[in-house]
């Protein structure tokens, strides 16, 4: 087996690849390679053609297609490798990279890994409708993939359940691809999706939003020809009195994204139980020595700006790490554990350095809907930091930024926690 | 249409020019507009239109021929008027392209007549000419 030696081995080449490419080699690193499964970079952007991307990184508003261009641009400017059609098969511990492709199967022996495998959506069989098994059903993301980049016509009369951002951006794509979207339900009594998609996706063309409401059953032999809602309780148990048939031939399902980490498993990573992703310090190291993380298989992101400025930051790091070994996230004693309470469900990086430097970039998601509500970050009991938030969403990622005085507050505390501090819960 | 009309001259809704997503409140006074809510420049604007003429970018695909993709994905370089959606998605959907483009290249120009052409978003090689 040929074997190739690189300094870093970034695993995925869409957007949290490409940017973690990017900078690593602006960091100075040169000898790096991407490899990518599909024929070409940007993964999930080829088929997101809607726009509304890259106001934070190329202050543009861009499509999604446009929006990997640039980076793929950005790559071919400094002549970073992309191995195309390289579906890596395994990484161990001691970073050895092992990969199938147009060479055939190559071990790469790597200095650092940044895994950038992004995430997959959430099956049918993993949310348990009853009824038959006929044709038409799809995740939302698999049907936008045929659509936008197959070219091809899934269906006429459309039904969604789950109104992530996906859900509803594939309510608009379908309309305008001459089908009638039913309605989208949600579970929750609320939309896990960007608002300004709700009234550009659904409002706009006048698709119902069905709040607490479910899908109870799937009819139809070979074709789905109907789908059974109901409203659900408070313990989103549906309300058999409320079950109505609504006729479809497609029912998309957006019901959420999972990162995906299996590689990183193979190479012992530990995983967070809420984020699915890897448990990282602030240089996004996971708990093996030199393998990084980032983008949505470290936790699923809802911009992709975000995601290339996390991403940056992890191969600054990794590059850093491979010149000059950067504090290693498996020495206890060298890093406090962020604790959260208190509405907030997780927060990246779990883990800060306490011989690390720069400025900290703590990213959270809350679990409910909350208004007047006030983000606090305490160091020893004392609140560093304390700024107060309107309205904060499950959807919305938050992002809290610390100035070198908090940040170093924190490197230095035994105790640090993230809470959220409200008046009320709506 | 977005928003909710609570009376003659107030409006409520959440702008779409960027990921934030303000809620506006949108005031009609005679000939002039006062906009609240908004976070930038951008979400005045928004509302102003909104009110007035409100437009849209659309974004959908188009056939290619001789190329490596089936499709490639087109975008209204500009917003365009709300009500001429469908109108151009008609013409878009009635338009072929010839392999090669690349991003910018136009696949309708003046759809609609609007003024605003409709570019291509991703670039798209002819077929049998692979990369590296």
């Amino acid at each position: 087996m040929e074997t190739i030696e690189k300094k870093i081995v970034i695993i995925g080449g869409g957007p949290a690849g490409l940017a973690a490419a990017v900078a690593a080699y602006d960091a100075g690193e040169r000898d790096i390679a991407v490899l990518e499964r599909d024929g070409y970079g940007g993964g999930i952007l080829n088929q997101c053609i809607h726009n509304g991307f890259g106001l934070h990184t190329f202050n543009a508003e861009l499509t999604g297609p446009e929006y990997a261009a640039r980076y793929l641009e950005l790559m071919r400017a400094r002549n970073i490798r992309i191995d195309y059609d390289t579906m890596v098969l395994s990484v161990s511990g001691d970073r050895t990279v092992t990969a199938a492709g147009p060479r055939g199967m190559v071990r790469y022996d790597a200095g650092a890994v940044i895994l950038a495998c992004g995430c997959r959506e959430r099956p049918r069989g993993a949310i348990n409708i009853a009824g038959t098994r006929p044709s038409g059903v799809f995740s939302a993301g698999t049907a936008q993939r045929m659509i936008n980049v197959d070219g091809q016509r899934i269906g006429s009369r459309v039904f969604i359940l789950g109104s992530g951002d996906i859900g509803l951006i594939m309510a608009r794509r379908m309309t305008f691809e001459g089908a009638s979207v039913a309605g989208v339900a949600e579970l929750m009594p609320y939309s896990s999706g960007l608002s300004r998609n709700i009234a550009q996706c659904l409002d706009d063309f006048g698709i119902p939003l069905m709040l607490s409401t479910t899908v109870i059953e799937i009819r139809g032999r070979d074709r789905i020809s109907s789908v059974v809602v109901a409203n659900v309780d408070e313990n989103k148990r549906p309300i058999k009195s409320t079950a109505r048939e609504i006729e479809c031939d497609t029912l998309l399902l957006s019901v959420g994204l999972l990162p995906e980490n299996e590689l990183a498993m193979g190479a012992g990573v530990s995983l967070s139980r809420v984020t699915g992703g890897a448990v990282v310090n602030d240089a996004f190291m996971t708990d093996v020595d030199g393998v990084f993380m980032c983008g949505n298989c470290l936790h699923v992101h809802d911009l992709v700006d975000y995601v290339s400025k996390e991403s940056a930051a992890c191969g600054r790091a990794a590059a850093e790490y491979v010149k000059a070994k950067a504090p290693c996230n498996t020495d206890k004693s060298d890093f406090v554990t962020i604790k959260t309470s208190g509405g907030v469900r997780y927060c990246v990086p779990q883990n800060i350095t306490r011989s690390g430097g720069g400025s900290i970039t703590l990213r959270m998601r809350v679990d409910n809907v909350y208004r007047k509500a006030r983000l606090v970050v305490c160091a020893d009991g004392a609140a560093i930091i304390n700024r107060p938030r309107p309205i904060m969403t499950p959807g919305e990622m938050e992002t809290l930024e610390l100035d070198d005085k908090a940040s170093t507050a924190v490197r230095k505390a035994e105790k640090v926690e993230v809470r959220l501090e409200t008046e009320g819960v709506k | 249409m977005s928003g909710k009309t609570t009376n003659n001259e107030v409006r409520e809704f959440v702008c779409i020019c960027c990921p934030i997503g303000c809620k506006l409140k949108a005031e009609r006074d005679g000939n002039t507009v006062r906009v609240q809510g908004n976070t930038c420049k951008r979400g005045e604007k928004y509302a102003i239109d909104e009110l007035t003429a409100p437009k849209r970018t659309v974004t959908t695909t188009v056939r290619i021929d001789g190329g490596e993709l089936p499709c490639v994905p087109v975008k209204t370089k500009d917003p365009i008027p709300k009500d001429k959606i469908f109108a151009a998605l008609y013409i878009i959907k009635h338009t072929k392209l010839d392999a090669p483009v690349a991003i910018g290249d136009i696949a309708v120009s003046n759809v609609c007549g609007t003024g605003v052409d409709v570019v291509v978003t991703r670039a798209c090689a002819a077929k049998n000419v692979r990369k590296e």
